[in-house]
Parts: structure tokens; C-alpha cells; sequence
């Protein structure tokens, strides 16, 4: 059996999928951030297979900026989770209903 | 010392002028951010004036950038990774206007809220070149990196209130729901660089119009994913759901900047890789943006009907301007993107001159924005009533203000594109949304504020305090901002050809091949 791209492509499906169910139905904020990051890293994977087909450098290139902005991303989301959490311990996605209307 | 490795590298083409925007707003971001850390007793009056005087440069910076580009025609530069057209410079524009008229807003407010203040200004400004790099993007990645530079210092500045836990909840949600969003466009980036074997805009639209796909599954999905995710950027119906939220939580001025710039740039994004790029390919993403469209003003409009939080009705009110901003996208011809730039400017105006206005409202603790601290107002402010009521007139799009020009053009725009059901709807969603302007005018003008009656009933507890604020003045900032902005409205509703040609300048066009 040879190991073809779109085997890597339906990887990198199959991940982002499960980030994104992921991220829709677990009700805690650091778990949500690792589906964030799941479906981010699915996107390189496919960037990086489909860079490999095409014998292009660009799609192995883009890994690397993928891969700082998502540590920026995380940062900052940490630090809310962090402001919050300071005055609300053990909290939840699901505490967080003040606002509505 | 010359390498002989070297000698064959081909150092790319720089256009210092065209990049001005980006500099002046990064480095005065991150030199403000440096003297700060420095100094230790700052005057809350540098930072801001410093803000405001970076926005004017670039504000200024833009004439003679815009006069280039119409002399000269659009440019790509840094090896076709970023352009420069008359969008480019016109959105850089509007983001430079909208980050003045922000750090008016802020100054006043983070005295009143009592909040530590030089984080806002930093934010602002990059979060601003973060817009411009989206607006001059000629490459998906390079396009993803404004967007993310632009979002995430908004994510922190939507939690900028360190004492509001609302504040901290809408800071939450924006950055779940926009990384989930930023996930998607990414992912839909990846897809289209497989099918068309780049991620440059240039050779992605040369590719999609010299090569006939025998097998076109993973750009269709590429194109749907990259909608998903613009559409949460922009704030359309059904990836909607952040935003009455995240405009009730933030700090006001913050939601100002999120109104009038982030959606700004997010159309401007929106515009050049779907109809720059995928023109070729409009039959099969304009459907889509129709039905976007056609769902963003009606749900916008009418679940705006049922708020009683007038930061609520106005974040929905912005969900229906989207769809009408859609409208113009779906046209996907030079008229509507003409139209959508025309509707961006005006939108830009009454978006920031209303949030203006919730600012001043909101009191101590950012926290007076039901619909009944709107009762009277025309008595107890009437000038403030007065420039809300233009405000809210120009965003329903009342004739001789700018909203009429503004809607009239992209309904033009949709209905010469034969998009005839979605201008209908569009139409009638107009007519619904009216009734939710004139809900607030109607509170402002013809009842009574209860304040007045609980201070004659003897009721003197918290209303009295509230009432007793209701009399401080306007700050001179967020006088500035009303004003302008209204007079503008006004002035783009009575001689409207200027606007007109300037959008029809501002179309983007392919550069770089």
C-alpha cells in the first residue's frame, strides 16, 4: 500500500474536523485553546503535503508563519483565560453569561 | 567583501512610500509603547496626542500616496507580496481616521473608568497596521498575518476594562470564536494554494483563468472555507453569534475601533481575494454571498427589533450593515466593489460618530446603555440627542444623509447584477430596521426620562447618581468625533459626487503578475 498525499490531505481533514467539533462542544477554555491549535496544525500538515506534491517551496514556507501567529494567538488567549480566572476560580465557558439580552 | 553566493541574489523591490502607513503606525505603537516602560510618571495627554498625531500622518501620508497611485497606476512590490492601489490607500485612509477619532474616544474614557492608559494606544495603532497590511495584501499569507496582527491586539483590547468582568467574557469569546474563524480562512488558504499551486493573488487569478480544472473539488472547498471564515471577520449571518456579545462587553471606544476599522479592513480583505482573485470564478462564491447577504440584514434588522440594550441594537444594526456591504460583494463587478468602498466610508462615519455617542452615555462603569437611559434625553442633552438623531437618521439611510447614498448604491450595484430577490429582501430589511432606529428617537424625544420622575418622587439612590452624571459636559474629543462625523454624513448626503468618484478611483484592481 503506497502512502499517497491525499492520504496526508484526509489527515489533515480529519484533525481540523476534530478541532472544530472540539472547540464546539467542550466547555473548557484551555481544552478550546488545544482545539485551536489542533485545527491550526491540521492546516500545516496539509500546507506541507500539498507544498511536497506541487515541489514548491511556498506551501512549507507558510508553515512558519502558521506557526508563530498561532504562539501569538496563544499568548494572548492565556492571558485573558488568566484575568478571568483570577476572579473567577475553576470557571467555565458555560459561567461566562453575563452579557445576553 | 563581495560572497559569491550573494552575488546572484535578487534583493526585491521596496516601495518606501508605499509602505509609509505601516511604519509610521507600527513604529509609533512600539516607540510609545518603549517611552512608557521608560518614563514613570507619563501624562495621560501624551500618549494620546501621540496617537492622534501618527493617525494624521498617515492620514496626511495619503494624499500624495493617492495622487501616485492615480499617476502612476497600481504597483506590487516585495516579490508580488504586498500592492498598492487606490483601496489600499483609501482604506488606509479610513483606518487612520478611524484610529484618531478612537483616541479622542479613549482618553476621556480611561479617566472616567479609571483604567491604566497607554495599553490602548499601542493596541490601537497596531492593531491599525495590522488593518493596512490587509488592505495592501497581494498574498494569502501575507493577507493572514494582517489579519492576525489586526485581531489579536483587538482581542486584548476588547478585555482592556480590568474591572468589568463582561469585559473579560467579550475579550473570551471574540478570541475563541475569531481563532476558530482565522482557522477556516486558513485552512481555505491551504486548499486554494493546492488547486492553484500559489498563494499570490496574481498567479492564483492567472491560474484559475488560463487552466480549465478538470477537478475542481478542493477549490470549491477552498473557496467555501475562506468564506466561512471572512464572514466571521466581517460579522455576517450565521457566523454572527460573537457580536452582540463582544459589542456589549468591550469598552466603548474599543467598540468603535471595532465597527468602524476591523470591519473595514475585513471587506477590504473580502473584496480583493474574492472578486480580485476569484473573479474568474464569481458564478460559483456569489450565490453564497447573496444568501449571506440576504440572512445579515433580516436577522440583523429584526433581531435588533427585540433589544432593549442600545449597544445591542447598534451591534446588530452593524450585522445588517454587513449584509448590505455583502451586497455590493455579491455583485462582484467593479460597480458593486465601487459601491461597497462608497458604503465603507459612510458606514465608517455613523459607525464611530454612534459609538461616539454610547460612549459619552455609558457613565461610570460603561454600564447606562439600556434603552430607558435614552428616555428625555432630547431634554436633558439636547445637542447630544440632536447629533444621534443624524446619526441614527444617516444609519437608516434617510434621504440627504450619507446612508442613503450609501444603501442606494449598493441596491444599484445588486440589482444591475440581476441579484434582483436579494435587493428585495435587502430592501424590506431596510424598512424593518428603520423602525429600530426610530425606537431609540422615539425614547430620546417623546418620553419622558424617568430619571426627572424619580427625582420628583423622592427616589434619590442610584437614579440620582445617574442623573447626576447625565448633566457632566461632553468631553472636547468625543465632541470632535460627533461632530465630524455628522457633519460628514450630512455633507456625503447632500453633494454625494465626490464619494462616488472616489470609490469608483478606489477599485482594487490585479497587479503583479
Amino acid at each position: 500500500m503506497v502512502v499517497t498525499t491525499s492520504w496526508y490531505l484526509a489527515l489533515g481533514a480529519v484533525l481540523f474536523s476534530l478541532g472544530a467539533v472540539g472547540l464546539l462542544t467542550r466547555r473548557n477554555p484551555l481544552i478550546m485553546f488545544m482545539c485551536v491549535e489542533l485545527m491550526l496544525n491540521a492546516v500545516n500538515l496539509t500546507f506541507v503535503s500539498l507544498g511536497a506534491e506541487l515541489g514548491d517551496l511556498g506551501g512549507q514556507l507558510s508553515v512558519f508563519f502558521v506557526l508563530v501567529v498561532a504562539a501569538a494567538e496563544v499568548v494572548v488567549g492565556l492571558g485573558i483565560i488568566v484575568a478571568i480566572m483570577r476572579r473567577r476560580q475553576g470557571a467555565t465557558a458555560d459561567d461566562l453569561s453575563v452579557l445576553g439580552g | 567583501m563581495s560572497n559569491p553566493l550573494l552575488a546572484n541574489v535578487v534583493t526585491p523591490e521596496v516601495l518606501w512610500w508605499a509602505l509609509i502607513p505601516v511604519i509610521l503606525l507600527s513604529a509609533g505603537g512600539m516607540l510609545l509603547l518603549t517611552v512608557a516602560s521608560v518614563v514613570r510618571r507619563l501624562s495621560d495627554v501624551v500618549p494620546q496626542a501621540w496617537t492622534v498625531v501618527t493617525g494624521l500622518a498617515v492620514l496626511v501620508a495619503s494624499v500624495p500616496m493617492w495622487n501616485e497611485v492615480r499617476s502612476g497606476g497600481p504597483r506590487s512590490y516585495l516579490g508580488g507580496m504586498v500592492a498598492v492601489d487606490g483601496s489600499t490607500v483609501l482604506v488606509t485612509a479610513m483606518l487612520a481616521a478611524a484610529v484618531v477619532a478612537t483616541a479622542l474616544l479613549a482618553r476621556p474614557y480611561l479617566a472616567r473608568e479609571d483604567l491604566p492608559g497607554v495599553e490602548l494606544y499601542v493596541l490601537l495603532m497596531l492593531s491599525a497596521a495590522g488593518g493596512v497590511v490587509m488592505a495592501s495584501a497581494d498574498d494569502l499569507i501575507v493577507l493572514f498575518l494582517g489579519l492576525e496582527i489586526l485581531s489579536i491586539a483587538v482581542y486584548v483590547l476588547a478585555a482592556l476594562h480590568l474591572r468589568r468582568i463582561e469585559s473579560q467574557e467579550a475579550a473570551l469569546k471574540y478570541f475563541v470564536l475569531g481563532a476558530f474563524a482565522s482557522a477556516f480562512l486558513l485552512y481555505g488558504m491551504a486548499l486554494l494554494y493546492g488547486a492553484t499551486g500559489s498563494t499570490r493573488l496574481a498567479l492564483i487569478a492567472e491560474h484559475l483563468s488560463s487552466v480549465v480544472l478538470l477537478d475542481d473539488g478542493m477549490l470549491l472547498a477552498g473557496i467555501a472555507l475562506l468564506l466561512v471564515g471572512l464572514a466571521f471577520k466581517v460579522a455576517a449571518v450565521p457566523f454572527h453569534a460573537w457580536t452582540p456579545d463582544v459589542y456589549q462587553g468591550a469598552p466603548s471606544p474599543v467598540v468603535a475601533w471595532m465597527a468602524a476599522g476591523v470591519k473595514a479592513a475585513g471587506f477590504a480583505a473580502m473584496v480583493r481575494v474574492l472578486v480580485v482573485a476569484l473573479g474568474t470564478h464569481a458564478s460559483d462564491w456569489s450565490p453564497a454571498v447573496a444568501v449571506l447577504a440576504g440572512l445579515s440584514v433580516v436577522v440583523g434588522a429584526s433581531v435588533a427589533v427585540l433589544q432593549t440594550d442600545v449597544r445591542r441594537m447598534l451591534a446588530y444594526s452593524s450585522i445588517a450593515h454587513a449584509g448590505f456591504l455583502l451586497l455590493g460583494v455579491q455583485a462582484a463587478d467593479a460597480r458593486g466593489t465601487a459601491a461597497v468602498y462608497a458604503y465603507l466610508v459612510v458606514y465608517t462615519l455613523l459607525a464611530t460618530g454612534s459609538f461616539a455617542v454610547l460612549t459619552v452615555m455609558g457613565g461610570p462603569g460603561d454600564s447606562a446603555h439600556s434603552l430607558d437611559d435614552y428616555r428625555g434625553l432630547a431634554r436633558r442633552r439636547p445637542a447630544l440627542a440632536g447629533a444621534f438623531t443624524i446619526l441614527l437618521l444617516g444609519q437608516a439611510g434617510v434621504p440627504f444623509t450619507g446612508g442613503f447614498v450609501a444603501k442606494l448604491g449598493v441596491l444599484a450595484a445588486a440589482v444591475e447584477g440581476r441579484g434582483y430577490w436579494v435587493a428585495g429582501v435587502a430592501m424590506l430589511a431596510a424598512a424593518i430596521a428603520a423602525f429600530v432606529y426610530l425606537r431609540i428617537l422615539v425614547a430620546m424625544y417623546l418620553e419622558d426620562g424617568y430619571l426627572e420622575d424619580a427625582g420628583d418622587t423622592g427616589d434619590t439612590g442610584d437614579t440620582g447618581d445617574a442623573e447626576g452624571t447625565g448633566d457632566t459636559g461632553v468631553p472636547l474629543g468625543a465632541r470632535v468625533v460627533i461632530g465630524v462625523s455628522c457633519v460628514s454624513v450630512l455633507a456625503i448626503g447632500i453633494v454625494p459626487g465626490p464619494l462616488m468618484d472616489l470609490a469608483r478611483d478606489a477599485v482594487p484592481v490585479l497587479v503583479g503578475g
